[in-house]
């Protein structure tokens, strides 16, 4: 078992026509996933890399099966594109594209939650389960299969963690980025309540950063509801008030965010805070 | 994106949102014979300009372009001021607070209100304060708006204009693509008007493309940030003296904390994102340069892009940018080993590890041309 990505995943790729769509396309068969087609409105019948191309999510759905979407579409399509996936009845929806709005957000995250949809994203990696598969764009070299569950709400930030954990002869279970922007469509909590209930996790690792108070509250419930260890790090314990450090929804507002009260509810919590990001493994196997 | 005051009461006037009469002036020169007696406010991008002494009465002609003159030129937290609103002052009779604002936790927009006006709302205690979550299709149910008009203390002859005024700033916010609209204090008058005393309007900036009808962006941004903007580079001035460039926010920030872990401090956040577009990487380098760093910190983890692919790419670039700083860089991924030795080639430091590297530029000095 793993979390959101395993062997019965069928996705499609909204925008598999595009750059990044085509490239990806390639890096999720590579890692394993069952990559069943994609969708790009006026380029259906065409193939890439073999697998079918449909003008709509429908016709898709309809044709292969598929569970699960990667959405790798311009902005400003992102908002129509979520919506058809959701009208075709997908489950589980990864949205890669950054930087769109936060009103289209509400509205597609709202319209997947009331048909009990789930929604990774948006501006985020994806999700990967080594050996099973991945949904998104994270690198294929990094991972190793494993027991610890990492949820995140970087990129980059998360791939160094994770290769840290993969070189110190650690795995992953599952890699969750939920995304940087202020709204997402899954949580770090909810994010560990699957963990918790994943028999193959053993351990969860929380990358977080200044902005909101996802982590205070994901401390909070690790209190009352989580038996597995959990270990942290905090982005931005050096980024001044009023500043958006690059994610959307990393500012600290007025004392409201900041770095230190995220690593205080989380020690609170009995969780412990890496200072340096390599230190992770080391954490876990009690040698720090 | 913030709005500015001036510019947010004339979006809050176009929804029949009242505020009072006024109008912005940049010279004490332009201040006319009417509305007295006034009230003068700079139009800066930063809160607490009351206690700083940006908000001024005045009775007379005299007196406003006396103190206009104080205000103009102010500096408050970093911020210059260079327009300022002249407005009439209101009788007032109560202050009042309302507010929506984009609830990250619930997903939803929160109605804010209290009947403690001109007050930060964070401070009003939770039983004064009316906080209602909603989804963004939705809005404030009977029920909710009756909730409302008791915590705010109305009833009566305010309830219909406060129903109406919630309405239009709730319709404000959404077409605008706000993250944030507030007014602090909404005053009733002595003659029972409802007016937006003050205004704030934040607007999404990843909303901005399809706004083409709202203000520019005034003063919010460094001019270099301005610059990064234009280029899409995320691009931040900090207070130190060590530039970082990574890929990624997140490892940007990671690698500022590190700096501050070892006694080194960051002066300039510069998120390369996904791209290795050797355009791309030589704008990022530009803006570094015009920052004027002491030196520069690269912090690179390759994930889909082979290193030395990337640490050519920089080699390239900074062959052609004459940097005048040292630069330190850590490179992380497939084909490091090759990717360092091109590095060191081209006269950079190169570090193993984020605490070698940041250990490093700390103590870096000259230049790398």
């Amino acid at each position: 078992m793993a979390i959101l990505v395993d062997h019965d995943n069928k996705v499609l790729v909204q925008g598999i026509t595009g750059h990044q769509g085509q490239y990806h396309t390639q890096a999720m068969l590579n890692f394993g996933t069952n990559v069943v087609g994609g969708v790009t409105p006026g380029k259906g019948g065409q193939e890439v890399h073999g697998k079918p191309v449909f003008n709509t999510m429908e016709e898709a759905v309809d044709a292969t099966g598929a569970n699960s979407t990667c959405v790798l579409v311009p902005r400003k399509f992102a908002l129509g594109a979520v919506m058809d996936a959701v009208n075709a009845g997908i489950d589980l929806h990864v949205v890669i594209t950054e930087h769109i709005p936060v009103h289209d957000v509400m509205r597609f995250v709202r319209a997947a939650l009331d048909r009990g949809q789930r929604v990774i994203g948006p501006n985020c990696p994806g999700v990967a389960s080594p050996g099973r598969g991945k949904i998104g764009i994270l690198p294929d070299n990094i991972f190793k299969q494993g027991k610890v569950g990492v949820v995140s709400r970087s990129g980059t930030l998360t791939y160094e963690i994770v290769n840290s954990i993969s070189e110190y002869g650690l795995g992953q279970s599952t890699c969750v980025g939920l995304g940087g922007d202020p709204v997402t469509g899954t949580s770090f909590i909810d994010a560990i309540a699957m963990f918790e209930e994943d028999p193959e996790t053993k351990q969860m690792v929380l990358v977080g950063e200044i902005g909101g108070s996802a982590e205070e509250e994901a401390a909070a419930y690790v209190k009352e509801h989580i038996d597995k260890p959990v270990f942290a790090y905090i982005a931005g314990r050096s980024a001044p008030p009023g500043k958006t450090m690059g994610h959307a929804g990393a500012i600290v507002s007025g004392a409201k965010g900041d770095a230190a009260s995220k690593i205080a509810a989380l020690e609170a919590a009995g969780i412990a805070v890496a200072v340096w990001p390599v230190d992770i493994p080391r954490l876990i196997l009690g040698e720090l | 994106m913030n709005v500015m005051e001036y510019s947010a009461k004339e979006i809050f006037q176009q929804y029949g949102i009242p505020t009072p009469e006024g109008y912005m002036v940049t010279s004490p020169e332009e201040i006319q014979e009417v509305l007295f007696p006034v009230v003068v406010k700079a139009q800066v991008q930063t809160g607490g300009r009351g206690k700083a002494g940006g908000i001024k009465f005045a009775a007379t002609t005299e007196e406003a372009k006396q103190v206009a003159g104080e205000i103009l030129g102010m500096d408050i937290k970093g911020h210059t001021v260079r327009k300022i609103l002249i407005e009439r002052r209101l009788n007032v009779d109560k202050e009042l607070y309302l507010g929506f604002v984009v609830d990250r936790s619930a997903r939803k927009v929160r109605c804010l209100a209290s009947a403690e006006g001109g007050m930060d709302i964070e401070s009003v205690p939770k039983d004064k304060l009316f906080s209602y979550p909603f989804h963004l299709e939705d809005f404030l149910t009977t029920e909710a708006i009756t909730k409302m008009m008791d915590i705010l203390g109305l009833c009566g002859i305010h309830n219909d204009p406060m129903v109406a005024l919630t309405e239009r700033l709730y319709k404000l916010f959404t077409e605008s693509d706000a993250t944030l609209v507030e007014i602090n204090p909404l005053v009733i008058t002595h003659e029972g008007e409802l007016i937006a005393a003050d205004a704030k309007l934040v607007i999404d900036n990843d909303a901005l493309w399809r706004h083409t009808e709202l203000p520019p962006v005034e003063d919010e941004y460094t001019p270099l940030e301005q610059r990064a903007r234009a280029d899409g580079i995320a691009f931040v001035q900090l207070d130190g003296d060590i530039g970082v460039i990574a890929n990624g926010a997140g490892l940007t920030m990671a690698t500022l904390d590190a700096l501050r872990s070892v006694g080194g401090d960051g002066g300039v956040f510069l998120d390369l994102g996904g791209t290795d577009d050797p355009e791309q990487v030589k704008k990022a380098f530009r803006l570094m340069k015009d920052a004027k760093p002491r030196v520069i910190l690269l912090h690179i983890f390759g994930g889909i892009t082979k290193c030395d692919t990337v640490a050519i790419g920089i080699r390239d670039v900074l062959a052609e940018e004459c940097i005048p700083a040292p630069v330190v860089a850590r490179i992380k991924g497939r084909n490091e080993d090759l990717a360092r030795q091109i590095l060191k080639d081209a006269g950079l430091i190169a570090a193993k590890s984020l605490q070698e590297a940041a250990q490093l530029a700390t103590e870096a000095e000259g230049g790398a041309c």
